[in-house]
């Protein structure tokens, strides 16, 4: 079974929940940028959640199902249309062969996630199928897709459609701990980049946000010896604006870590665009383990409800 | 809260990294780094379920907090570092780099020279002397973290990183030398190029260097 890509939009590549174990090598995770929408895709779909999907960025993604496929998507609303009849996020579908499914530009967030009936058929690389843009592996010839790629879905037993469950809320913000150097800014940094609502940068990517604002005064300490970093640690280099790391951030970093996005908020830091607006709440280690214990319970809920409504 | 090691040396701390991570910090110098390459050992055998990462006189531990508590992760960091006294792990192959130095290859080599107070081919001169040793891996797929370098050639990293540094680019960032294994955003500062491939995720060992590696650099021409 496979599908064909018409056009990719700004950046369309096969992701999966990124790779365990090869940091230590510099190999970044990689990955969803947001891994709960990604799931939700795949439970809709039918697939195990950390089946491999399209993370469309932005939207703008044009494709033709090649034989009838099952398939559910996720994340930033879009105007999805098949054969121009719109589709809502997280609900099944069936599509019949030769159907036509568009993105339109995204509304609200950054990236959809389309998850097909038997998951993306593509080679792990490293022990996993998510493109790792940088590098130039794994996911599809380890690039993003371009207009002509024929995509092939893995084998998936008979779904019915009509299956549906509600997303989760977004929000403008991001939940915050403070990070090892945050004793290292003054007291009026420190309120600045609380207070402050952060604009996102033209210049952000899979590997992070570079956020724009008045600068924070990083005084003197503003080199540290190199450490490791990961998805939702935010970065201060001496220019003052802070960077959130995303999925495909690098795997250690030299600049101070005033703060870390708590886990349960990293699929929202997936979901801004430039031209969002973000503020950081500053939260304590007991409230972002409560928030990683609900959104775990909210998920399996969720596969609950579908694997009663989808026998 | 930092905690710190009361047994050991007050530059010794174990420390939070959010709600999922642990870092145990000491000196940067080779000696603590050989007993971090010997902590990361017995850790990666202890704890096989925490993703170590090493830095240059660190060690990050990143486990999923609902299944692991924290104060028993501090205490494992703790005794497999207290453990690791005299048992430092022994240093690993030398590996000769060829380096086409400034010009095109290396666009920031008058601005290291400038801070260093020395000629460009000065600052050619001592990087090529240095014997540098591997202290860890990381920030990109096969980029290696070289102690060694010259102190008078430690130059600042730039105020904002560069969007796209070659592939093979040899740079300089604080005290800290290192060859871009692959085309990338980077803050360095750019000295020179090599064609030497530091990672290939088909090749059996994907990444070139090891922790414990030796380093040499040779000049070559353009």
């Amino acid at each position: 079974m496979t599908l064909t890509i018409l056009k990719p939009g700004p950046q369309t590549s096969v992701q999966d929940l990124g790779r365990d174990g090869y940091a230590a090598l510099g190999v970044p995770r990689g990955g969803a940028c947001d891994p709960l929408s990604l799931r939700l895709a795949n439970l809709v779909a039918g697939n195990a959640a950390g089946a491999a999907a399209l993370e469309i960025t932005l939207g703008g993604l044009a494709l033709r199902f090649d034989a009838p496929t099952v398939f559910a998507w996720a994340g930033a609303t879009m105007g999805v249309t098949l054969d121009g009849v719109a589709l809502s996020p997280a609900h099944r579908y069936a599509a019949a062969k030769g159907a036509v499914l568009r993105f339109g530009f995204a509304e609200h967030g950054a990236r959809a996630y389309l998850a097909l009936a038997g998951g993306i058929d593509v080679a792990p690389v490293l022990g996993s199928r998510s493109t790792g843009l940088l590098a130039g592996i794994g996911g599809f010839k380890g690039r993003a897709l371009c207009a002509g790629d024929v995509i092939e879905c893995g084998e998936a037993e008979p779904r019915l459609p009509g299956v549906a469950v509600a997303q989760a809320e977004r929000g403008e913000h991001l939940r915050v701990l403070p990070g090892p150097d945050w004793p290292l800014l003054g007291q009026d940094a420190q309120r600045q980049l609380l207070r402050t609502p952060w604009h996102i940068g033209l210049a952000s990517n899979r590997m992070g946000m570079r956020l724009t604002g008045t600068a924070v005064d990083v005084a003197s300490a503003s080199s540290l010896a190199s450490h490791a970093v990961m998805p939702g640690c935010v970065q201060l280099p001496p220019s003052g604006e802070p960077i959130v790391l995303l999925a495909d951030a690098q795997t250690t970093g030299g600049y101070l870590r005033p703060l870390v996005v708590i886990r349960a908020d990293l699929w929202r830091a997936g979901q801004f665009k430039p031209g969002d607006t973000l503020r950081f709440v500053e939260v304590d280690t007991a409230a972002a383990l409560a928030a990683t214990t609900a959104q775990r319970d909210w998920l399996e809920r969720m596969r609950r409800a579908l694997a009663w409504e989808g026998r | 809260m930092p905690h710190l090691m009361p047994e050991t040396s007050p530059s010794v701390m174990i420390q939070p990294f959010g709600e999922a991570a642990l870092m145990l910090s000491v000196d940067v110098a080779l000696a603590t780094q050989r007993r971090l390459w010997a902590t990361w050992h017995a850790l990666c055998a202890r704890e096989p379920q925490v993703e170590w990462v090493l830095g240059m006189g660190n060690l990050t531990g990143f486990f999923d907090p609902l299944a692991i508590a924290t104060t028993q992760l501090e205490r494992a960091i703790e005794a497999a570092w207290l453990d690791s006294n005299g048992a430092e792990t022994e240093m690993g192959k030398r590996v000769e780099i060829p380096v086409v130095y400034g010009g095109e290859a290396g666009p920031d080599l008058a601005v290291v020279a400038e801070q260093a107070g020395l000629s460009c081919d000065e600052v050619i001169a001592r990087h090529a002397a240095g014997e540098y040793v591997v202290y860890c891996l990381g920030f990109l797929p096969g980029f290696a973290y070289l102690g060694g370098l010259d102190p008078a050639l430690a130059c600042p990293r730039r105020a904002s990183p560069r969007l796209s540094v070659p592939a093979g680019s040899v740079a300089i960032g604080g005290a800290q030398t290192a060859v871009y294994p692959l085309a990338s955003p980077g803050g360095w500062q750019l000295i020179g190029r090599t064609d030497v491939k530091l990672f290939d995720p088909y090749r059996e060992t994907p990444g070139l260097l090891s922790p414990g590696d030796t380093v040499v650099f040779v000049p070559r021409p353009a």
